[in-house]
């Protein structure tokens, strides 16, 4: 009879699985996956080199010696929330993040806008204490811009009643609000002495959310040339809100990690943030092998840095207030060695 | 969570050479086995020492490129922060926004 390994479901709590069933959600995860981004399975090197990873009893693993990779975050490191300048110092200091994000509680670059001279101020404050890059970030969040808390119709209520070109228009309305919006603060806060933007949780809204991003990126690409813009998408698939938004031709409803990869790289983004959501009532060693499936496709094309989001709730870190160390370990592990990933 | 990416799989910021390597991804868009030999190579050292947080203590010392500071390990009269942008810029051969904001305010 096989014993029985501690391992973590997909919501963080403890459960028990032998070394044959962590093998069968490894392989089941992987097929499913395969079949649905239409791309292959991890190989049979890879799934035993991931059932290795969470076949172990230790409380804690790490990368090898050598294999470390940048990381980047979102919404600072510490997350001491409110304390901006301190926030940024422990995480330099105590936690050694390669790359640190200075950000607002009100994460939205519509919100951001508001008090855009404060944040600029305390990047400017910021970037004389410290020496690791800053980026500045917020999330597109394109349905604040609909009614009841912005200007336009709210396509989500339009859609239900076959409302179709209503709603898109009122996402048409809505981009050209937010794509404003996204330049007026990235302009301001890299011209304050950010060393680049992160559009965080893209695509949350839909392809207009990706598409407003897009735009922007597009724009302060031209306008700085060497600035950092890292775009870090909200889950593995770009919902087709609108339906009919393309870039450079391609549409951005359906598309995978490897195809939101490939339009991110054209608009000039510098970071790419893969992510891929958590089925809680999985096992972590499932859901770990569903997002390196989904975006191992991404590592032959791209010619940008891949930072997959090993954050809570997605690529196999457990959806937790408090994500267990040693499942977040194991994300961590099996992202860098299996994917060969520039960061995360 | 942070606490533990940092230690599973972070380079480990200005503890070692995390930060060089970053600077490269972010402004150049460089991999990251291109972005470390980079790095490595404008500081005359191997691509492992970039992440052993021994070798860096010496290397960023010497350099004057930024160190931890605490209580048993202080550096008065050696470059942080802004100082040591200056020279991180120099070094990798890049432009650092904030220097440049910081000549320009300052008359430089």
């Amino acid at each position: 009879m096989e014993t029985k390994i501690p391992t973590r479901m997909g919501d963080g709590s403890f459960t028990a699985m032998t070394r044959g069933e962590l093998r069968a959600d490894i392989e089941d995860a992987t097929q499913l996956a395969a079949r649905k981004a239409k791309t292959a399975p991890l190989t049979e090197d890879e799934q035993d080199h991931l059932l290795d990873i969470y076949a172990s009893t230790a409380c804690f693993t790490a990368v090898d010696i050598g294999d470390q990779v940048v990381l980047s975050c979102d919404g600072g490191g510490s997350k001491m929330t409110g304390t901006d300048i301190l926030d940024l110092l422990e995480s330099e200091q105590r936690l050694g993040q390669d790359i640190l994000e200075l950000w607002h509680i009100e994460y939205s670059y519509k919100a951001i806008k508001t008090i855009l001279p404060h944040q600029q101020q305390t990047m400017q404050n910021a970037q004389l204490l410290l020496t690791a890059p800053i980026q500045y970030g917020a999330q597109p969040n394109l349905a604040f811009y609909s009614r009841p808390d912005g200007p336009c119709e709210n396509w989500f209520e339009l859609l239900p009643r076959a409302e179709i070109a209503a709603a898109r228009a009122a996402i048409d309305e809505a981009m050209d609000y937010a794509t404003k919006d996204f330049i007026f603060v990235g302009e301001g806060m890299l011209e304050a002495g950010a060393d680049g933007m992160d559009f965080d949780t893209t695509g949350g809204a839909g392809d207009g959310d990706f598409f407003s991003t897009l735009r922007a990126v597009k724009h302060l690409r031209e306008k700085y040339p060497t600035a950092g813009i890292e775009v870090g998408m909200a889950g593995e698939f770009v919902l087709g809100v609108h339906g009919e938004l393309e870039w450079d031709g391609r549409r951005l409803a359906g598309l995978w990690p490897k195809g939101q990869l490939e339009v991110c790289q054209d608009a000039g983004v510098t970071l790419f943030g893969p992510a891929v959501n958590i089925n809680t009532g999985k096992s972590c060693a499932w859901n770990t092998a569903h997002s390196l499936t989904v975006i191992k496709p991404c590592m032959d094309v791209a010619r940008i840095p891949v930072h997959p989001n090993v954050g809570e709730g997605v690529c196999g870190v457990p959806v937790n207030g408090y994500p267990p160390e040693d499942a977040v370990s194991r994300a961590a592990k099996a992202h860098v060695e299996i994917l060969r990933c520039d960061g995360l | 969570m942070d606490v533990t990416h940092a230690l599973a799989a972070g380079m480990g910021g200005i503890r070692t050479a995390g930060d060089l390597v970053a600077r490269m991804q972010m402004s150049r868009g460089m991999r990251l086995t291109e972005a470390k030999r980079y790095v490595a190579e404008r500081l005359g050292c191997s691509v492992g020492d970039l992440s052993d947080s021994y070798a860096m203590e010496q290397i960023r010392g010497e350099k004057g490129l930024g160190r931890i500071l605490d209580h048993s390990n202080l550096h008065p009269g050696e470059p942080n922060a802004m100082m040591a942008k200056f020279r991180i810029a120099e070094t990798l051969g890049i432009t650092i926004p904030s220097v440049e904001k910081f000549k320009k305010l300052a008359g430089i």
